[in-house]
């Protein structure tokens, strides 16, 4: 590593958070540098001759023109070791119970200094190498308990091999010394704690295809628009249309080992309310408090807002290393708009040429390089572990308006989009996710692995069920111009079913203790049980069974009641197919007249 | 530090000016400008480049000139001196009592600025607010700590709305501190005095701190008006353990005029003129509401904004749907039916409803009775529509009593009168006496224990009474 050096200059300009330098000769783009009296934490954003164009995490207010700017010669990073997991972040990684502590006031006061790491704690650590083993950037030299359910895997640092000539055994903090690595001659010590620029991805081994499903638990995403291990999504929709309770479902119920929840520019009581209910909700999975493995980084919308900006760097490179231990990471973005927006406010003030809607011109390349830091791979060490982050951002369009550029743009990269729509939100649908105009570009190449799971029903269920949702749309329109008498039997039994599956499959209701949560399992008896009904009311329909007896079966009510039932016993779902053969049969006219109405 | 004064004004631009040769200026320091005849009008710094000062003039550059215009620079931030003896006073936008009361005595003085909350000091708001309007208490209810705006148009009644809910808010528990927190930006004087006799007489006023900025003052001054109001509920609140209700009308005119500003300092225009920062802007205000572990205070901000056009998608109420924690929307089709107050019920929301109500809060049917009204409500109104197009003969008769029951709904629940205080006892009474209109078994959304409890009395009491 080069050696850092020091630069110091004054400020000549202050406009909001964006503060020029001068006198920056030698500092280099995207340092970090200490501004003022107070010691502002801010970053380099372009540098002009011996000027410095700095964005500052802080608010500015009081700061004066020759007061002492100092960098670094360090880019942004963050602090990377066991002690992360459970925390409670800002933008820059400060972790905000030390900024209470600190401050001695529930408000954030400006230029403090807190390490994001516990310096005193002592942590278990557990070789996996011997003395004399060979080891490789990536390799894993020990491990310590993190959590409960986390082990924190302490690996071999980027840039580093060789042959380990010492390792300790036993408690230490993250910054002492516990393995020393010779690499013929030059000797490396290692510690807990590492440090990684938050705007420069970790390298990975190879990149796999995004063919195993991460299960969320929710009906209308797991069985209709998937999302990948590895894969990226995105959850546009007008305020109130529930992205906020999606992005919390899923970072509840998610397959995934570790959680990143970053609420970038958000509502800062929603924050509090995932600080106080983690801990208290069990992880279907391992049975521990959800909070285990949750790691949560909070911009509020009062925050600094040159800080939403770093918040999600922050957030990707944390789960990046996460990824990198082996572990299958999702990262929820709420929301990449108010991101976007601070982009454009420093764009702004550096008085770049403005593009879309006052976005700068870079907007797009730059959501790209965020959105392509997820994925499935092979990361570095020499055991070929797999990780993998999936990354899903909530966007938050003006007006609902999904024409606008942080939308398009981020549609251009994600590969599962789960349009919200308001209408449904406020007929009580939720998750209002509108199934005619959401995709999923994962769908095929999850469908073999379901497929195999479910006894090659899978996806023959699910296509047929959205073509029923796609019918429906259709034959809502002649309903509307000519009355529900107009349609035949068959459609009838149409609009029933795709009722049915609206209403019992696609509702789902996030505050319901059972509700909130489906296995896959679960979910394909539901939607098995729910065609079936609609092939024998078809078959009964044709043999000449009454509608309104066939529409007001008691086994109807017991459809309904399927997403009430405990995981433990789906097996009844089961015996539904038989009960509705039985009621069925009941109600065709012996000798089957065609002519019944 | 002594105050430096300058006499090196630039240029002057809408409500900005230009100082040269400054030193020693602080970003966002509090300017005093004094003109030639005397008059003194305060600024603050919005930009320094090496030794030339942007400043903003609150009360508007008119009658500054170039030469003769004294610049002082104060070596400070905006600061209001607060007190408790603000309560049942009058001030005009920039904290300066109107009342011909005496100045106030400070106990502090604050940055108006605020600062931002700490998420995790934060206390999750729980705990609901009776404002005695059934479509709020019963359907859309508020908890301390909460933001929720209520988004009008112009020509309805949102004053007359925004006067009852301050003179009658309160918290169920008891007789806790309560205070009301009002700030007035770019109103017109008849609106002004209209609050301010409401308060006087019905003597809400010595619980209520007023600060107004009339139509006719000058606009820059808005941009303080609502900090300056929350600076003085932050005070009451975590200070001096009050539970502070803030109500801040009218938010577009605050707006336009940080669009003004905006203007002035040629920016990029965001969406419609106004300022890419309008979000952020309005968050540094919308988040100040709240409450925080340990404290026994709390802030509940009600701000009222009049959407352009009658439009939701306008900037203004769209960036505040982002921020609040639901919205109360007002409905011009039901002013224009007489009803008030006029709250479309369907796109109003609470998003903190479900912390604030049920047993040993509201009561233990609250929940399942709101769900219950919203669906019975939504399906009326479809019927009727239906009915509109298909003749009143194509409905069923189950859609005939929900199409009745949204009539009725509208002209009891929905309808009260100005001064008419209604207890949460009462809202959720008359919520189960109108859904006696509708079949026993369609009501799905409520617990057959509750059924049992609230309604089959209603109808015992209705069917003797039909028997009479």
């Amino acid at each position: 590593m080069p050696d850092k050096k020091e630069v110091k200059g004054v400020i000549e300009r202050i406009s909001g958070s964006l503060v020029v330098a001068g006198g920056m000769e030698g500092a280099s783009m995207q340092d970090v540098v200490h501004i003022g009296e107070l010691g502002l934490v801010g970053e380099i954003l372009e540098v002009n001759g011996d000027k410095a164009s700095i964005q500052v995490y802080e608010e500015t207010s009081g700061l004066m023109p020759g007061e002492p700017v100092v960098s670094m010669g360090e880019p942004l990073s963050v602090e990377l070791g066991p002690g992360i997991i459970e925390q409670f972040y800002d933008g820059i990684q400060r972790p905000l119970e030390l900024i209470e502590k600190a401050a001695k006031s529930p408000y954030i006061s400006r230029g403090i200094s807190v390490p994001a790491l516990d310096r005193e704690k002592k942590w278990d650590f557990t070789p996996k190498v011997k003395v004399g083993d060979d080891v490789i950037a990536g390799d894993i030299l020990g491990t310590v308990q993190e959590t409960v359910v986390v082990e924190h895997r302490i690996m071999v640092p980027y840039g580093i091999k060789g042959k380990v000539s010492k390792i300790e055994k036993g408690e230490h903090t993250v910054e002492e010394v516990i393995a020393v690595i010779d690499d013929n001659g030059t000797m490396h010590e290692v510690k807990m704690l590492q440090r990684w620029p938050v705007r420069k991805s970790r390298p990975v081994k190879t990149r796999l295809a995004p063919n195993v499903p991460m299960t969320t638990g929710q009906r209308v995403v797991d069985a209709f628009f998937p999302v990948a291990l590895g894969g990226t999504a995105c959850v546009p929709g007008p305020f109130g249309s529930g992205k906020t309770v999606i992005q919390h479902q899923f970072a509840k119920w998610a397959q995934a080992q570790i959680v990143v929840y970053v609420g970038c520019g958000e509502r800062g009581n929603e924050m509090t309310d995932v600080l106080l209910e983690f801990p208290e909700l069990d992880d279907p999975q391992t049975g521990q408090p959800l909070m285990k493995r949750t790691t949560l980084i909070a911009n509020t919308s009062n925050m600094p807002v040159a800080a939403r900006e770093a918040s999600v760097y922050t957030a990707i490179t944390l789960a990046e290393y996460y990824r990198d231990m082996g572990y299958s990471v999702a990262l929820m973005a709420d929301s990449t708009s108010r991101w976007a927006e601070a982009l454009r406010e420093m764009s702004g003030r550096l008085e770049e040429m403005p593009g879309e809607e006052g976005y700068p011109a870079y907007l797009g390349t730059r959501l790209a390089s965020f959105y392509e830091r997820a994925g499935r791979c092979i990361v570095n060490g020499k055991d070929g572990r797999e990780g993998s982050i999936t990354v899903i951002g909530a966007v938050s369009p003006p007006g609902g308006d999904l024409s606008e550029p942080v939308t398009q743009n981020t549609l251009r990269v994600t590969k599962v989009f789960w349009g919200l729509d308001a209408n449904l939100a406020y007929q009580r649908h939720f998750p209002a996710i509108n199934w005619l105009n959401s995709y999923s570009l994962y769908t095929e190449r999850l469908d073999p692995y379901w497929d195999e799971k479910f006894d090659d029903q899978w996806s023959g269920l699910r296509t047929e069920a959205m073509g029923l949702l796609e019918q429906e749309a259709q034959l809502n329109e002649i309903v509307r111009l000519v009355g529900i008498d107009a349609l035949s039997r068959d459609e009838r039994m149409v609009m029933e079913t795709a009722k049915s599956l609206r209403e019992d499959f696609l509702h789902q209701n996030a505050f319901h203790e059972i509700d909130t949560y489906a296995s896959m399992e679960k979910q394909f008896k539901m939607l098995r049980t729910i065609v079936s009904f609609h092939h024998a009311g078809l078959d009964a329909l044709h043999k000449g069974a009454p509608m309104n007896k066939l529409f007001n079966l008691p086994v109807r009510e017991q459809i309904a009641r399927m997403r009430y039932l405990e995981e433990k016993d789906i097996a009844q779902i089961d015996k539904l197919e038989d009960t509705i053969k039985e009621q069925i049969s009941g109600i065709i006219p012996v000798g089957g007249d065609t002519n019944a109405a | 530090m002594l105050p430096r004064e300058y006499r090196t004004i630039s240029s002057i631009s809408g409500p900005l000016m230009m100082v040269e040769k400054t030193q020693d200026v602080m970003y966002d320091e509090l300017v005093e400008i004094t003109l030639s005849n005397g008059d003194k009008r305060r600024g603050r710094v919005l930009e320094i480049e090496s030794d030339r000062a942007l400043v903003q003039v609150f009360e508007g550059t008119t009658g500054i000139e170039n030469d003769d215009t004294k610049v002082r620079f104060l070596g400070k931030v905006l600061t209001l001196p607060v007190s408790r003896d603000m309560l049942g006073r009058v001030f005009n936008g920039r904290g300066e009592p109107i009342d011909g009361g005496a100045q106030l005595i400070a106990e502090q003085n604050l940055d108006i600025n605020g600062m931002p909350m700490n998420p995790f000091s934060r206390d999750y708001p729980s705990e609901f607010i009776q404002t005695g309007i059934s479509t709020i208490d019963g359907l859309n209810p508020m908890v301390r700590g909460q933001k929720l705006p209520i988004f009008s148009a112009s020509g309805l009644p949102h004053n007359r709305m925004a006067a009852q809910i301050a003179r009658q808010a309160t918290v169920i528990s008891g007789h806790e501190d309560f205070a009301v927190v009002f700030a007035a930006m770019g109103i017109t004087f008849e609106e002004a005095s209209f609050f301010m006799e409401d308060f006087r007489r019905t003597g809400a006023l010595q619980r209520t701190v007023l600060y107004i900025n009339l139509a006719d003052d000058p606009a820059i001054e808005r941009i303080s008006t609502p900090r300056i109001a929350l600076t003085a509920a932050e005070y009451l609140a975590f200070e001096c353990n009050m539970h502070v209700v803030v109500i801040l009308t009218d938010l577009t005119n605050y707006c336009e005029a940080l669009r003004e500003i905006s203007a002035a300092r040629k920016e990029v225009p965001g969406r419609r003129g106004y300022p890419g920062y309008l979000y952020t802007d309005l968050a540094t205000m919308y988040e100040r509401a709240g409450r925080l572990k340990g404290k026994s205070g709390s802030i509940t901000q009600i701000p009222i904004l009049t959407m352009p056009e009658d439009d939701k998608t306008h900037p203004i109420p769209d960036l505040t749907g982002y921020i609040t924690e639901g919205q109360i929307i007002l409905s011009r089709s039901l002013h224009r039916q007489g009803i008030y107050p006029p709250v479309d019920v369907m796109p109003s929301l609470s998003r903190l409803k479900d912390k604030g109500i049920g047993r040993d809060k509201t009561r233990e049917d609250h929940a399942d009775l709101m769900n219950q009204l919203f669906a019975a409500y939504a399906r009326g109104k479809e019927a009727k529509e239906l009915a509109v197009i298909l003749g009143e003969g194509a409905l069923s008769d189950e859609d005939k009593a929900f199409a009745k029951f949204s009539t009725v709904f509208e002209d009891k629940y929905v309808r009260q009168g100005e001064y008419e205080n209604r207890t949460i006892k009462e809202t959720l009474e008359l919520g189960w006496d109108l859904l006696t209109m509708i079949p026993v078994k369609e009501l799905k959304r409520i617990r057959d224990a509750y059924i049992e409890k609230y309604l089959n009395p209603l109808l015992k009491a209705k069917a003797e009474k039909g028997n009479a």
